[in-house]
C-alpha cells in the first residue's frame, strides 16, 4: 500500500537558495521552520530545547555577571571572521574579563528580507562553532524581520551570563599610581581588516580580524595569582578610549611607551595610508591589564604561554594626574595625548 | 615598517635636537610657520616642540584645506544635497565643518540628503556611472596636490560622455595664501606676528616646484625650507630654517630632495591648466577675500562646473562670534587665547573650523598638547 501520509507535511526550508522574506518574521509556520531548521539545529542543546518562552538555568557559584551587545558590522563576512563568531566573541569577552566564566548566552536576530538562506545558514554555523569553543551554550533566543532596505542583511545581539568566583573583584576604577599595563597582543588587527576589505586593499600578508574568545586567556590570567585590578577588551575605540575610560574611572593618568605596543607591520602600513591611529582601531580578541607592579612580570609569562597572548606587553604604567590624562611617549623623543577619538573613525566595525 | 621608521627614528631625532640647540642663539626667539596642515599634524603627533630649544616656536598656517573653507562654501554643498536632490561625494573631515543653520554635511546626511565620503575623486566618478539616474556632485577641496585629480577626472568623465557628473570647485592656493599672510597687516606692522621663516609643503612642491616660492622669499626677506611630512623632515628643516636666520640668508632651500625639483611636475601643472583657471578671488575661512588664490573650472568645462551647472550664488557668511579661527589661521593667535577652546568648542562640537580637522591647530592641540596647558597653569 502506497503511503499517502507525508513526513511533517513540510517542504524543506531551501537553504541553499532560498531568502529571508517577511514570513519568515511573522510568527507562523515559517517562523517556526527557521528556527527549528536553521537556528535549533546548529545552536541546539538541553536548555534551548526547553522551547519555552524563558529559559530555566542552574545557578552557579559565585555572583551572576550579565553583558550584552549587539552587532552590525559590514561587511558580514571579513577576514578572519564574520559577525556569527563575532557576536560571540564580543560577549563571551566582555564577561571574561570581569574575570568571571562566561556560561550562557542569548541571541537576537534581526534579519533584513531578501537575505540568502544560505549565508545566514554560514553566520548560525560561525555562531555554533564559537560558542563551542567558548564552552558557552545558547539558552535563548529571538528572530525579527524588518522590511528590505530597512536593516543590513542581519543584525545580531547577544547577551552572555557567566559566573565570578566571590572573592574576585575587578572594575576599572581600581587602577593607581606604581600599577602596570599589559596588552595581550598585536592592536588595531580586527578594524584595520574590515576597513581592507571595504576599500579593497590588499596586501602581500592580508590582514585578518583577530576576533577569538579570550575566556581561557582571562582564566590563565586569573589562576596565575597575580593582583589583576583591572581588564577590558578594548574594542570601539581602540586602546585610546580602553585607557580613557580607566583613567577616568579610577581617576588616575597612565603613560604610555609608544615603543612598547605591538602592533603588526602591516596594519601600520594600512593605517598610514588610511590617516588612522592604530590606538583608536577596534580589537575583537586582545584584552589589556591593569596589575600591580611586583607581580607584573608574572602575568606577563602567563599571558605569553598562551596562543591568544604571544605577544603580550607591558606598553604603560599607571601614574598621579588629577586630569587623568592618557599620555605616551612616542618612538619620535616627544610627549603627547592619547585622546579619545572625535567622531567616528570607521563606521560599524563591530 | 620600512621606508616610514627610517624618518621616525628617535636616536636621528635626538641629534638633529642637539644640533638644533646647538646653533640656536640665546639672544633671540626664532618663530616659524609650518604652513600646512600635515605638518602641524605630525608636529602634534609627534611631540616634535619637545625636541626644541624654548626659544624655537612654531605657528600653525593656514595650510588645511578643510579649515580654510568658508561657511558659504559648505551652504552651498548641503543646498545641492538637500534642494537638489543630488549625490555629494567629498573628502572626509568636510563632512564635519559647520555650516549655516547648524547644519553640516553629515547633518545634512541625517537630514536625508545623499553625502557620500570618498577617499578619491575616482569613487566619485563610480557613483556617478553606477547612479545615471542621479545627479553627481564632487565637492572638490584641497591645495595644488588634490587639484590634478580633479582635473583628470573632469577630463574623463568627458572623455566618457558621463552627463550626471560636475564638481563643486574649491581648490585653493598654497603661495597666494602665504603672501596674503606676509602682507597682512599683523606682519607687516610691527610685526605682531613675528614670522622668522616658513616650512612649505613638500607635496605641494612636488606638483609645483620650489620656485614659486623664490619671489617672497626674496621679496619678504623670509626663507622657506620646503619639506617632507616625517617628524624627522620637519626637525631638519628647522635646523635649515634656523641656520638662515643665524646667516642673515632668505632663501628657498629644497629638504625634500628626495621628491621635490625647482620645477615640479610639469604634465601635471599642464594638465590643472587645461582644466582650471584662476579666480579672480576667493573667500578662505580666517584670510577672508585673497585675490587669485583659487582656481575655477575653464569655460571649455562648463558642463563639468556645479556653480555654473545648478546656478548657484555663493554668499559669504560670517563665523560665529566668538571664533578666533581667523586670527589663528594667520598665526596671530594661538588656540588657547580663543574664548571657547575647550569649552563650546570642541572636536565633537566643533564652532570653527580649525576644530574639525585633525590637521587644524586647535584639533591638534586638543587632541594631542592639551595636557600642557594645565602643566603650564601648574608652574
Amino acid at each position: 500500500m502506497t503511503n499517502h501520509v507525508k513526513k511533517g507535511y513540510a517542504r524543506p526550508l531551501d537553504i541553499t537558495h532560498g531568502r529571508v522574506d517577511m514570513s519568515h518574521g511573522g510568527g507562523g509556520r515559517a517562523m517556526v521552520q527557521l528556527i527549528t531548521d536553521l537556528f535549533a539545529r546548529h545552536l541546539s542543546n538541553e536548555y534551548l530545547a526547553q522551547g519555552n518562552d524563558g529559559t530555566c538555568l542552574p545557578l552557579g557559584k559565585g555572583r551572576l555577571v550579565l553583558s550584552t551587545d549587539s552587532h552590525v558590522v559590514s561587511p558580514l563576512f571579513f577576514p578572519g571572521g564574520d559577525i556569527g563568531g563575532l557576536s560571540v566573541h564580543g560577549t563571551v569577552n566582555d564577561v571574561a574579563v570581569m574575570g568571571a566564566t562566561p556560561l550562557y548566552l542569548t541571541a537576537g536576530f534581526i534579519l533584513e528580507e531578501g537575505f540568502p538562506l544560505a549565508d545566514l545558514a554560514r553566520i548560525v554555523e560561525s555562531m555554533a562553532k564559537a560558542a563551542n569553543d567558548a564552552g558557552v551554550k545558547l539558552v535563548a533566543g529571538d528572530t525579527k524581520v524588518v522590511e528590505q532596505g530597512k536593516g543590513d542583511g542581519v543584525f545580531i545581539t547577544t547577551t552572555g551570563v557567566g559566573f565570578l568566583p566571590d572573592g574576585v573583584h575587578l572594575s576599572g576604577d581600581l587602577a593607581r599610581p606604581g600599577d602596570l599595563l599589559l596588552v595581550s597582543g598585536s592592536v588595531g588587527d580586527h578594524g584595520v581588516a574590515i576597513m581592507s576589505k571595504r576599500e579593497n586593499l590588499s596586501f602581500d600578508a592580508p590582514i585578518l580580524s583577530d576576533t577569538a574568545a579570550l575566556h581561557g586567556l582571562t582564566a590563565a590570567m586569573m589562576a596565575s595569582g597575580a593582583t589583576i585590578k583591572v581588564m577590558r577588551d578594548p574594542t570601539r575605540g581602540g586602546l585610546a578610549a580602553t585607557l580613557n575610560e580607566i583613567a577616568h574611572q579610577s581617576g588616575v593618568g597612565i603613560h604610555l611607551e609608544e615603543a612598547a605596543i605591538p602592533v603588526k607591520p602591516e596594519v601600520e602600513a594600512a593605517c598610514e595610508l588610511l590617516g588612522l591611529d592604530p590606538l583608536n582601531i577596534a580589537n575583537e580578541g586582545k584584552l589589556i591589564a591593569v596589575c600591580a607592579a611586583e607581580d607584573a612580570d608574572r602575568l606577563l609569562a602567563v599571558m605569553r604561554a598562551h596562543p591568544l597572548g604571544r605577544d603580550a606587553a607591558v606598553i604603560g604604567r599607571v601614574l598621579e594626574d588629577a586630569n587623568a590624562f592618557v599620555q605616551m611617549k612616542t618612538r619620535f623623543g616627544g610627549r603627547r595625548m592619547v585622546d579619545w577619538l572625535s567622531g567616528e573613525q570607521l563606521p560599524r566595525i563591530c | 615598517m620600512k621606508y616610514v621608521d627610517e624618518y621616525r627614528d628617535g636616536e636621528v631625532a635626538q641629534g638633529l635636537a642637539q644640533a638644533i640647540a646647538a646653533e640656536v642663539r640665546t639672544d633671540r626667539r626664532y618663530n616659524f610657520m609650518e604652513f600646512c596642515g600635515g605638518h602641524t599634524h605630525a608636529i602634534s603627533r609627534y611631540g616634535v616642540p619637545d625636541l626644541l630649544p624654548p626659544n624655537v616656536r612654531m605657528i600653525h598656517g593656514p595650510g588645511c584645506p578643510v579649515c580654510v573653507l568658508p561657511i558659504g562654501r559648505i551652504d552651498l554643498a548641503i543646498q545641492l544635497a538637500l534642494e537638489r536632490g543630488v549625490i555629494v561625494c567629498t573628502y572626509a573631515d568636510t563632512v564635519r565643518v559647520p555650516a549655516s543653520g547648524g547644519l553640516s554635511l553629515m547633518k545634512a546626511k541625517a537630514r536625508g540628503g545623499d553625502i557620500r565620503m570618498v577617499y578619491a575623486v575616482t569613487d566619485a566618478l563610480m557613483i556617478a556611472r553606477d547612479n545615471p539616474d542621479k545627479e553627481v556632485v564632487f565637492f572638490a577641496i584641497g591645495f595644488e596636490t588634490t587639484t590634478p585629480p580633479t582635473a583628470v577626472a573632469i577630463q574623463q568623465a568627458r572623455a566618457e560622455g558621463l552627463k550626471n557628473f560636475s564638481v563643486l570647485c574649491c581648490h585653493v592656493l598654497t603661495p597666494s595664501a602665504i603672501m596674503n599672510i606676509l602682507e597682512s597687516p599683523e606682519v607687516r606692522e610691527l610685526g605682531t606676528v613675528p614670522l622668522d621663516g616658513f616650512i612649505g609643503p613638500a607635496h605641494v612642491s612636488t606638483v609645483i616646484g620650489s620656485r614659486p616660492y623664490a619671489y617672497f622669499a626674496e621679496e619678504y626677506r623670509k626663507p622657506v625650507v620646503i619639506a617632507g611630512f616625517e617628524p624627522l623632515d620637519v626637525m631638519q628643516a628647522i635646523l635649515m630654517l634656523v641656520r638662515q636666520v643665524n646667516e642673515g640668508r632668505a632663501e628657498v632651500e629644497n629638504e625634500f630632495t628626495r621628491a621635490v625639483t625647482p620645477e615640479g611636475n610639469e604634465k601635471a601643472q599642464r594638465l590643472v591648466s587645461d582644466v582650471f583657471e584662476l579666480r579672480r578671488s576667493f573667500e578662505w575661512r580666517g584670510l577672508g577675500e585673497v585675490p587669485y588664490s583659487a582656481l575655477r573650472i575653464r569655460d571649455t568645462y562648463a558642463d563639468f562646473d556645479a556653480e555654473r551647472r545648478y546656478g548657484l550664488e555663493y554668499w559669504p557668511v560670517r563665523d560665529n562670534k566668538a571664533c578666533e579661527c581667523g586670527a589663528i589661521l594667520r598665526g596671530v593667535k594661538q588656540p588657547t587665547d580663543c574664548k571657547i577652546f575647550g569649552t563650546v568648542c570642541t572636536p565633537e562640537t566643533p564652532m570653527g573650523s580649525c576644530m574639525v580637522s585633525s590637521e587644524g591647530a586647535c584639533a591638534a592641540h586638543y587632541t594631542y598638547g592639551r595636557y600642557k596647558d594645565y602643566e603650564a597653569s601648574a608652574t
